[in-house]
């Protein structure tokens, strides 16, 4: 026993080689990783940065009031903002139910078939396909049926990208409440139906939340799908089987023009999403700690 | 604890409240319960004892159809009560839970206020008015013994109860909807000694009005607690009697060297 003990103090010594090439290896990870950790901040300072010092200058109350102007003219991108909230307003309030039916399948009832795992396999893939494939095929199977670009054709856009999302995180969300709670709802006689929206919901609240508003966050910024659907517009629209005015698009244009004024904007524009999706994703940070 | 049911002379039995015929259950091929017979008394509060995975909380899992929940498991054979099979019945499973109540190994205070996780159960059956359902949470929580430390934070997420406290709960929550079993499926192995004693002291209460069918990991709460005492081995019922009998006289060799340490 006593040899035993005596061992341990004779390896459990500084310059053991063991411990000594473990602390080396684990200051070499640490400093690659804070390395990599400084390069992601960089950029992501640097946009920040750049966009709020270009931006600033166009940050003003105008910016709300007062339309998009015709090149030379001053304005503001008040169309475009409400048609950018009305969008992706009306995107969400589609795809969030949606979303949240067929993700609540997927958790609580996909246990068995082949139904659930092909339904969680396709979602996985529609939640990567690029924007501007969703954005064509809205073109394709409404634009171009109706023959005009309008609001709905953009918000449907939108809500296709919003139900991935939210199937998704509604999904892993159900499936972090432990089954022993719904073991505990069952067992008082509980139906499966009041289990789920009593019980399950409720645990999964926060999170649920979450997602719903890292999707809005998504689709505040995405550019190519309205590019076919919603298209653009320079006045005050409030008519969704119109043509609409919608920020990414506008800045798009704008940025890509050759008058100053324009890019003033388009900085401004940019800079107003980007605060905006800043403060969703603190919004839902704050929301999920509080649990 | 009072000794209702003479301890020397073999007293007769009381009638069953669940019976159990030749059940066997599988988890997919797997055969946990192998052909076992049993007839639970009614008032009398029953343990199941034996070595983890003997089908001890299987066997418990199948009298409220808990099974169900997952597709690859299933019971062959009959679980009476009242002379219905639980099994095959025609009736709402929903009804069949509500008869007979479950109280889980970790507490599973579900996420809203202590108040609402009693009336939560009750309104699934009952629509009574505001002071009636004051009533009966009280009614609830006085028989779960956490009355006093709970009165006056009701609102209060259940969540913020201590562990001891939320298996009280749990276990009011569970008599609140007045159910005639009583399956704890032990109840007690996530908690300090103190929170144990309380429990073991309400289940000795509960007998009164319920059938309680308790399994267990600690054979002395078996002898403190039960009337009768089943034990069970690798899916097999080995030895069922009264709990007195089965620790002093056990009848077979098998239950002997196991609640004397003595097996594997």
């Amino acid at each position: 026993m006593s040899a035993n003990l005596n061992d341990a103090s004779a390896l459990a010594r500084e310059d053991n080689p063991i411990f000594r090439r473990r602390h080396r290896r684990n200051a070499v990870m640490m400093s690659v990783s804070t390395l990599a950790l400084a390069f992601g901040l960089f950029w992501l300072m640097w946009i920040i940065g750049v966009l709020l010092w270009q931006g600033a200058g166009a940050l003003r109350l105008s910016l709300f009031t007062q339309m998009t102007p015709p090149p030379g003219g001053t304005g503001g991108l008040a169309n475009a903002i409400f048609g950018s909230v009305l969008m992706a307003g009306a995107g969400t309030l589609i795809g969030t139910p949606i979303g949240i039916l067929a993700g609540t399948y997927l958790a609580e009832y996909g246990h068995r078939g082949w139904l659930a795992p092909a339904t969680r396999f396709i979602n996985d893939v529609l939640l990567s396909a690029p924007s501007i494939v969703i954005g064509l095929f809205v073109y394709a199977i409404y634009v171009a049926q109706v023959g005009h670009f309008s609001g709905w054709a953009g918000a449907i856009a939108l809500a296709i990208i919003v139900v991935p999302v939210v199937v998704r995180t509604t999904d892993d969300m159900l499936k972090l409440v432990p089954n022993s709670l719904r073991e505990a709802a069952v067992a008082l006689g509980c139906p499966s139906w009041k289990m789920i929206t009593m019980i399950s919901y409720r645990a999964a609240r926060a999170g649920i939340i979450t997602g719903i508003l890292l999707a809005i966050a998504r689709i505040a910024g995405e550019t190519a799908p309205l590019l076919f659907t919603a298209l653009n517009n320079q006045f005050w629209s409030t008519d969704m089987n119109k043509p609409m005015a919608n920020l990414p698009v506008v800045i798009f244009q704008f940025a890509m023009s050759p008058y100053e004024d324009w890019h003033t904007l388009a900085w401004g524009g940019a800079a107003l999403i980007t605060l905006l999706v800043l403060g969703i994703n603190i919004a839902a940070r704050a929301l999920f700690s509080r649990k | 604890m009072d000794a209702p049911i003479a301890r020397n002379a073999p007293a007769p039995m009381p009638a069953p409240k669940l019976t159990v015929r030749n059940l066997n259950f599988y988890y997919g091929g797997f055969r946990a319960i192998k052909d076992v017979n049993l007839e639970i008394p009614a008032n009398r509060v029953t343990a199941f004892i034996g070595p983890s995975g003997c089908g001890k909380s299987t066997l418990l899992r199948t009298f409220n159809r808990m099974f169900e929940l997952y597709p690859e498991q299933r019971a062959e054979g009959e679980v009476l009560m009242g002379g219905e099979n639980i099994l095959t019945s025609k009736q709402d499973v929903s009804l069949i839970r509500a008869r007979i109540g479950m109280v889980f190994q970790k507490p599973t205070p579900f996420p809203m206020s202590i108040y609402d996780n009693i009336a939560f159960g009750v309104r699934l059956f009952e629509d009574l008015p505001r002071a009636r359902m004051d009533e009966r949470v009280e009614w609830a929580l006085t028989k779960a013994a956490l009355w006093k430390e709970a009165k006056d934070i009701l609102n209060q997420s259940g969540n913020s109860l201590s562990g001891g406290q939320q298996q009280r709960l749990c276990i009011a929550r569970g008599i609140a909807v007045k159910p005639e079993v009583l399956l704890l499926d032990e109840p007690c192995s996530a908690l300090d000694p103190i929170s144990t004693a309380k429990i073991e002291e309400l289940v000795t209460e509960l007998k009164s009005d319920y059938t309680v069918v308790m399994v267990t990991h600690n054979m002395q709460q078996a002898a403190r607690v039960s009337d009768y005492t089943a034990y069970m081995y690798l899916g097999e019922m080995v030895e069922f009697g009264e709990t007195d009998q089965l620790f002093l006289k056990p009848k077979q060799q098998a239950t002997e060297d196991y609640i004397t340490g003595r097996f594997g």
